[in-house]
């Protein structure tokens, strides 16, 4: 199942993916539009790097992640994991990938089977992938356990007796059993109390260099991902608006949502400064976009071509690292 | 008793929850004070009792199991802990109202945003059915909701999150309380609408005086509206302060941990501060001080793991229990 398709060394590559969702209405539920939940993103991450994506609620994040992994069926566009064409693979090259992609969630309540032991839950993507059994079995996930911070006699308990963060190890001892080459990780930290977060975060880090893992790494939280990520890449209705390093995005944020979501973090620098223009007004509805840019009622540089043609992401003319699409920053 | 500039005084409070694997101590002898017009921040982790302490000031801690078992809590000239049940609901939505984290589970899915406006301003203001609507269409327009003579009769469903949170704080302040209480209110929002909405609170806050009683887990919101702040940690206060002294020199080695823990857009290093283990739960709470087995400092000093230390107020308004903290007596030093 090998593409054409020049990786160049990425381990994910998705190009144009859009992910639409028909809205039906009336008796006979014919279809009278599309929700646009992903519209034409494209992104490339390097083994062992991380992606952040950011975004608030409804922007489409998580669902640009379930598209990747086939859970949501996507509409068109490319997603090349290691040389094989996702969105076209057949069921057995997709049990592969499976094991080669995984994640961790945000809820650590919701996503553990409160009836199973901890030993099962983290044993089970190896019985199913693996097809490994016995002492073998228990072998793998007591080296996981261990890996992740939680005691040895973890395995025999049951998922409520831990508390969230412990819940969240066990989470990724799940995600990481079968030594998977892409994790994507969805808000893992946002459940979490703020003394937890940072152990969760600094693991995070830690198992990837141990592991050369590569994440796709999905928040809200603006901080969270600076200091997890690479790249970081910006959302807001489906598209991305601006991409470019951490570092880069956080010193010379460009475009203007970007520059307000960081104004809008309460932050807990002691000198104050006067409080940035807010901005106006909430995430227009996604049933009924607004025409040309869908940043355009919110924004205070539009006119002209704002709201006529939605922007393409480019790069900055001097930094072909940093893409965004805004019309206002191409002039 | 409530001058000198004090709307709310709490002195001494105890909340126990009566289960059946024990008696567990959700609040143990909290005392703070808020003064008129300010904002003041309770401010700790899940489960360390800064909601339960907030229930308590409107007395909806749910008995059983809960029970508020010894303190007093003061507001305008009167305890609310001696009230009568009757007495207490004509100060509750009235002279003290109250907004949650939640607003899509707050409000009722079945009756329009006004009905559910009117319900509280009839109840505590002689004013008839259209005069009560009027009041309740102001109120909408006044926390910046557009078009407020034809969403004030749509159903929460038909609004935003962001939107169902100012119809919250609409109908707490529609019988212009003292004291706003605000548990999480921008929790389940995100950080551009979180943004408009404690905008929404400070602008309020200055047209009418009323006090805010603001809970919150996150440290960034203290820091930027909050006057005064205590942190809890395990069902006591850790630490009593003014928010600029506070940030800039923290007392207690878990305020210290806290600050040092969070992510914020100027680090650049390659790992963060972490506090090691997790917060202990009511019923397994550690002997000595509450924070010992994750503190840097006493977690090996006999003191630390077998007394307790009370919070003590200094001269400059601050107070802090550490057996460690710069100023704080240590009469008997044990470790001889």
């Amino acid at each position: 199942m090998n593409t054409d398709a020049n990786t160049n060394g990425f381990l994910l590559k998705v190009d144009d993916l859009k992910t639409y969702f028909p809205v039906r209405k009336g008796l006979l539920r014919r279809i009278v539009g599309y929700v646009k939940a992903v519209d034409g993103v494209s992104l490339a991450i390097k083994s062992a790097m991380s992606f952040g994506l950011v975004g608030e609620s409804g922007c489409g994040k998580t669902t640009v992640a379930r598209s990747v992994l086939r859970l949501i069926p996507a509409t068109s566009g490319k997603v090349i994991f290691d040389n094989i064409d996702i969105l076209s693979a057949d069921s057995a090259h997709m049990r592969d990938i499976r094991a080669a992609i995984t994640l961790v969630f945000q809820d650590p309540f919701g996503s553990l089977n409160p009836r199973m032991t901890v030993g099962n839950i983290v044993g089970e993507p190896l019985k199913v992938h693996k097809k490994i059994t016995g002492p073998d079995l228990t072998e793998h996930v007591r080296l996981i356990l261990s890996k992740v911070g939680l005691p040895a006699d973890a395995m025999n308990r049951y998922p409520h007796e831990f508390s969230g963060g412990q819940r969240q190890r066990i989470g990724i001892a799940r995600a990481l059993v079968l030594q998977p080459k892409l994790v994507i990780c969805d808000e893992p930290v946002s459940a979490l109390d703020v003394s937890i977060q940072s152990q969760i975060l600094n693991l995070l880090k830690d198992l990837q260099q141990e592991f050369s893992l590569t994440y796709l790494f999905i928040a809200h939280d603006l901080a969270v991902v600076k200091f997890t990520c690479d790249i970081v890449a910006v959302m807001y209705m489906g598209r991305i608006v601006e991409q470019a390093s951490a570092g880069e995005l956080y010193n010379t944020p460009l475009h203007p949502y970007t520059v307000a979501l960081m104004a809008a973090i309460p932050k807990i620098s002691v000198s104050e400064q006067a409080r940035p223009d807010r901005l106006k007004g909430e995430v227009p509805s996604i049933f009924n976009p607004p025409p040309g840019c869908p940043f355009n009622p919110r924004c205070q540089f539009a006119g002209d071509n704002c709201f006529v043609q939605n922007p393409p992401l480019v790069p900055v003319s001097d930094r072909p690292e940093h893409l965004v699409a805004c019309w206002h920053i191409r002039k | 008793m409530s001058d000198n500039g004090i709307l709310l005084d709490i002195k001494g409070l105890c909340v126990n929850f009566f289960t059946e694997n024990g008696i567990a101590k959700a609040v143990q002898d909290v005392g703070f004070s808020v003064k008129k017009g300010e904002t003041f921040a309770l401010v700790g982790e899940s489960g360390c009792g800064k909601s339960v302490t907030a229930l308590s000031v409107m007395r909806l801690v749910a008995d059983p199991p809960g029970k508020i078992v010894a303190g007093e809590i003061h507001f305008e000239h009167r305890n609310l802990l001696e009230l009568t049940e009757q007495r207490m609901r004509s100060v509750r939505g009235n002279r003290i109202a109250m907004i949650f984290q939640e607003p899509m589970t707050s409000l009722n899915p079945v009756y329009t945003v006004g009905e559910q406006i009117v319900e509280t301003i009839r109840l505590h203001q002689k004013k008839d059915e259209a005069e009560a609507w009027e009041l309740a269409t102001e109120m909408l327009r006044k926390v910046g909701i557009p078009d407020p003579v034809e969403r004030v009769t749509e159903y929460p469903h038909q609004m935003s999150g962001g939107m169902r949170q100012r119809v919250m704080i609409a109908m707490a302040i529609s019988c212009r309380p003292q004291l706003l209480i605000a548990d999480e209110p921008t929790t389940a929002l995100d950080v551009t609408i979180q943004a408009q909405i404690l905008d929404l609170l400070d602008e309020l806050q200055k047209q009418s005086q009323m006090s805010i009683l603001l809970i919150t887990h996150n440290l960034g919101i203290v820091a930027e509206r909050a006057r005064n702040v205590a942190v809890m940690y395990a069902s006591k206060v850790a630490e009593l302060s003014d928010c600029k002294s506070l940030f800039s020199n923290p007392l207690h080695p878990y305020t210290q941990g806290l600050l040092k823990s969070l992510p914020h857009l100027g680090f650049t290093g390659k790992r963060l501060y972490t506090i090691p283990g997790v917060v202990p739960e009511p019923l397994r709470f550690p002997a000595g001080c509450k924070f010992h087995p994750r503190c840097p400092v006493g977690c090996n000093d006999k003191k630390c793991q077998t007394i307790e230390p009370q919070l003590r107020s200094f001269d400059n308004g601050r107070a802090v229990a550490c057996w460690y903290a710069p100023g704080y007596e240590r009469p008997d030093d044990p470790k001889i």
